[in-house]
């Protein structure tokens, strides 16, 4: 894009910006009003189309907008609280969803009116997600489920789901699967806590008893479900940008702070690990910047995949680090009650909480085991392992 | 600067001069070349003259009113990547960004324009093994007025045609130039293990001198912190090679009737490399743009750098050795040229502690 271009461009969405801010005065409009406004003036999600919330202009042009509607007080959509909708939900229904799902599900979506979570995992298919066990079974205009899913963050205040289930067991896993919305409203949508390790149930157990899905809240053809749900977990992986992080801005910022603040407990050994992992935080924060800059030419690198190893290992680190050099602190634990926390604060908790949570950085959305597989074969191309399974029909496989 | 807003890309004219530095080195300085260096083959200074002189990079550094390139440390970074993707055995570190580094901080216009246009190569007379903050020397001017003294270790002196030459007075630190051939002074060779880059030891017997700086430390500081930026530059090519020729092989190599490129104990390790080396780049991309903008960050970024890149790089080759199997311990693979150039270059200007114990008291984490 020439310098006039984007300038053209820059005066175009300032235009719009200032319309907006004329018709819906921030500080006199309700927030679901404001944001209902900015969604239909196309200034939700620059990049999606127009009469989706967008303009179909380059991504790279978002935070020009975030900035200027932040400048002026405006509400956001508080997006930290509706990641699985913005991050996988919305992206999916945008490429595979038909006109009549993207009038009705992206504009509550992006407005957080309607809250989604993710019907994926389940006890038997884990990091094998293509062996989801599930069934939906047609029955006139609708399908009927039955079975039961896991690890689904917000699934008791989500409105809707994505959700991904067996139409046929007669086939190889991959090409048996179809990709549904399901309204977690339905009698047959059953929401259960799943304690953790913290004290606290951030996640659900989600069983389905014949619960009903009318067929035009499938995503994508019968049996393309592994294509659509592929799509989906890019997205979660790609799901990185937003403002720049300032030095000691994560977990490394606590524990140097507390290693500023008392002297006492300094030992010339940590003091050499705080260092190591001061290096690696700033590193890695510096990668995430320059993935960020990719992002911003419009070049992606394929550093993004790297990404949440890094900070898996490193919030790991520094938690182990962090506990150990409080000891007779370190002993202590702030709260065992069994609490559902609508969001993730590392910050707001102590030193034993972040320990025992950074756990799961490793685990969720892709363990590190298969994160590393997928580096190697997709960044450096090395072949698979053999894979016994690709031609077996799936109800044929040991489970 | 805690949010940093450096350039950490490449532009089109770095591209470029990469581009230019990996065909001639892909053409004169073959692994065979680099080896021969350790069954004794004299330095090849063809290699050298096609590089700084007609490729123009021994001015990178220089302002253009003293004949060089006026270019900054993200472009000399870039051509010292390429440097340690094939362990070349030229003085670009040593000449190119030490010695004209402290050069150009002393305000020198006499010795800079032969500098910039490769009729001479210089090399500050310091350890290889010297931190930025490390100005110790043993050289000291007697009463007669000429230089005394030993200093071990020095990168490619054999090939200086001047060396500049750190002098301690006691309260602080001359810097004068010296001719290699002038009287009472030896340049020694020693075997070293990075025979890619060469280790001498320099002594100096009553030897006459140029005056260029009654203050030196300063520069030598500069020079040193600016040397321990594009170093991590040169880590960083040093471990890509590492990185890609390794994946290349395993996925050649056939054992158990597959790739052994295939098994996830093979890829899990490659894949960690992987990140290291993408981290890496940030990291000496980081520096490189600090040195060029001299911002007040510039010593803490080329200390990260160096804590960080100095491990990748010797990792990178310790795996390549080891994926590489019974071949990567022979002497004709060219791995072993990579883990000699890592390993040394782990210690060459201020190892990953050293760097780290510099860091603590630039961010303020005192022990």
């Amino acid at each position: 894009m020439s310098d006039g271009d984007a300038r053209a461009v820059r005066e175009r969405l300032s235009t719009r910006v200032r319309a907006l801010l004329a018709e819906h005065d921030p500080a006199t409009t309700e927030r679901l009003d404001f944001l209902r406004a900015r969604f239909d003036a196309g200034l939700a999600w620059v990049h999606y189309p127009e009469g989706l919330g967008g303009l179909g202009l380059p991504r790279s042009w978002q935070p020009t907008v975030e900035d200027e509607l932040a400048a002026a007080g405006a509400p956001d959509n508080e997006p930290h609280r509706i990641g699985i909708g913005l991050g996988m939900a919305a992206p999916t229904i945008l490429a595979f969803g038909d006109p009549e799902q993207q009038q009705r599900f992206l504009r509550p979506l992006w407005t957080g009116e309607e809250v989604w979570c993710q019907l994926f995992s389940e006890p038997g298919a884990g990091s094998d997600l293509a062996a989801v066990a599930t069934r939906a079974v047609r029955d006139g205009d609708a399908w009927v489920l039955d079975g039961q899913k896991v690890w689904t963050s917000n699934a008791h205040s989500a409105r809707w789901a994505i959700l991904l289930a067996r139409t046929d067991p007669t086939v190889p896993k991959h090409a048996g699967l179809t990709y549904f919305i399901c309204d977690m409203t339905d009698p047959g949508v059953e929401v259960r806590p799943l304690r953790q390790i913290t004290g606290e149930a951030e996640f659900n157990e989600v069983f389905l008893s014949a619960a009903r899905i009318p067929d035009a809240h499938r995503l994508g053809g019968v049996g393309d479900g592994w294509r659509v749900a592929r799509a989906t977990l890019m997205n979660e992986r790609v799901a990185i940008g937003g403002a720049a992080t300032p030095r000691e801005g994560g977990m490394i910022g606590v524990v140097a702070d507390t290693w500023r603040q008392r002297p006492e407990l300094r030992t010339p050994e940590l003091h050499d690990r705080l260092l190591r992992l001061w290096v690696d935080a700033e590193v890695t924060r510096l990668t995430r910047e320059r993935l960020r800059q990719q992002l911003a030419v419009g070049d992606p690198g394929p550093e993004g995949s790297g990404m949440k190893l890094s900070f898996a290992r490193l919030n790991q680190e520094i938690s182990g680090l962090e506990v150990e050099m409080l000891g007779e602190d370190g002993l202590r634990y702030d709260d065992w009650a069994l609490r559902r926390p609508y969001v993730v604060d590392f910050t707001a908790r102590g030193p034993g909480y972040r320990y025992l949570r950074a756990k799961g950085n490793s685990i969720e959305g892709g363990t590190s085991e298969v994160l590393h597989n997928i580096v190697a074969e997709r960044v450096l191309g090395l072949p698979s392992e053999p894979r016994t399974d690709k031609d077996v029909a799936w109800k044929d496989l040991p489970r | 600067m805690s949010t940093t807003s450096t350039d950490l890309l490449y532009s089109d004219v770095e591209d470029s001069l990469r581009g230019s530095v990996r065909a001639l080195m892909g053409d004169r300085c073959p692994p065979e070349s680099v080896m021969a260096r350790y069954d004794g083959a004299a330095p090849e200074p063809g290699l050298w003259r096609a590089l700084g002189e007609d490729l123009g990079v021994a001015g990178l550094l220089v302002p253009e009113k003293l004949g060089g390139a006026g270019a900054s440390a993200r472009e000399a970074a870039v051509v010292q990547e390429e440097l340690g993707r094939f362990v070349a055995p030229v003085p670009f570190l040593t000449s190119a960004v030490l010695a004209t580094t402290a050069l150009l901080e002393v305000g020198d216009d006499r010795l800079l324009p032969r500098l910039a246009g490769g009729e001479l190569t210089a090399v500050l007379a310091l350890p290889l093994s010297c931190a930025p903050g490390e100005t110790g020397t043993s050289v000291r001017r007697g009463e007669d007025g000429r230089l005394h003294g030993r200093v071990s270790s020095v990168a490619d002196a054999d090939l200086a045609d001047v060396l500049v030459v750190p002098v301690g007075t006691g309260s602080g630190t001359e810097l004068h130039q010296v001719q290699p051939a002038a009287a009472g002074v030896s340049v020694e060779p020693v075997l070293s293990l990075d025979m890619s880059r060469q280790i001498c030891d320099v002594g100096l017997d009553g030897v006459e001198s140029t005056p260029l700086a009654d203050d030196g430390a300063a520069a030598v500081r500069t020079a040193l912190v600016t040397g321990a930026a594009m170093l991590a530059s040169e880590q960083l090519g040093v471990a890509e090679w590492c990185l890609q020729s390794t994946v290349a092989y395993v996925r050649e190599r056939q054992q158990f009737g597959r790739p052994v490129g295939s098994f996830q104990a093979v890829k899990h390790r490659l894949a960690d490399v992987w990140l290291e080396v993408s981290s890496a780049r940030a990291a000496a991309r980081h520096a490189a743009g600090a040195v060029a903008d001299r911002g007040s960050d510039f010593e803490t970024a080329a200390s990260l750098a160096q804590a960080y890149c100095s491990g990748v790089a010797v990792h990178a080759a310790e795996e390549c050795v080891q994926l590489h199997g019974g071949i990567g311990m022979t002497w004709e693979h060219p791995a072993h040229l990579y883990l000699k150039r890592a390993k040394a270059d782990e210690i060459a200007l201020g190892t990953p502690g050293r760097h780290r114990t510099i860091l603590a008291e630039l961010v303020s984490l005192p022990a």
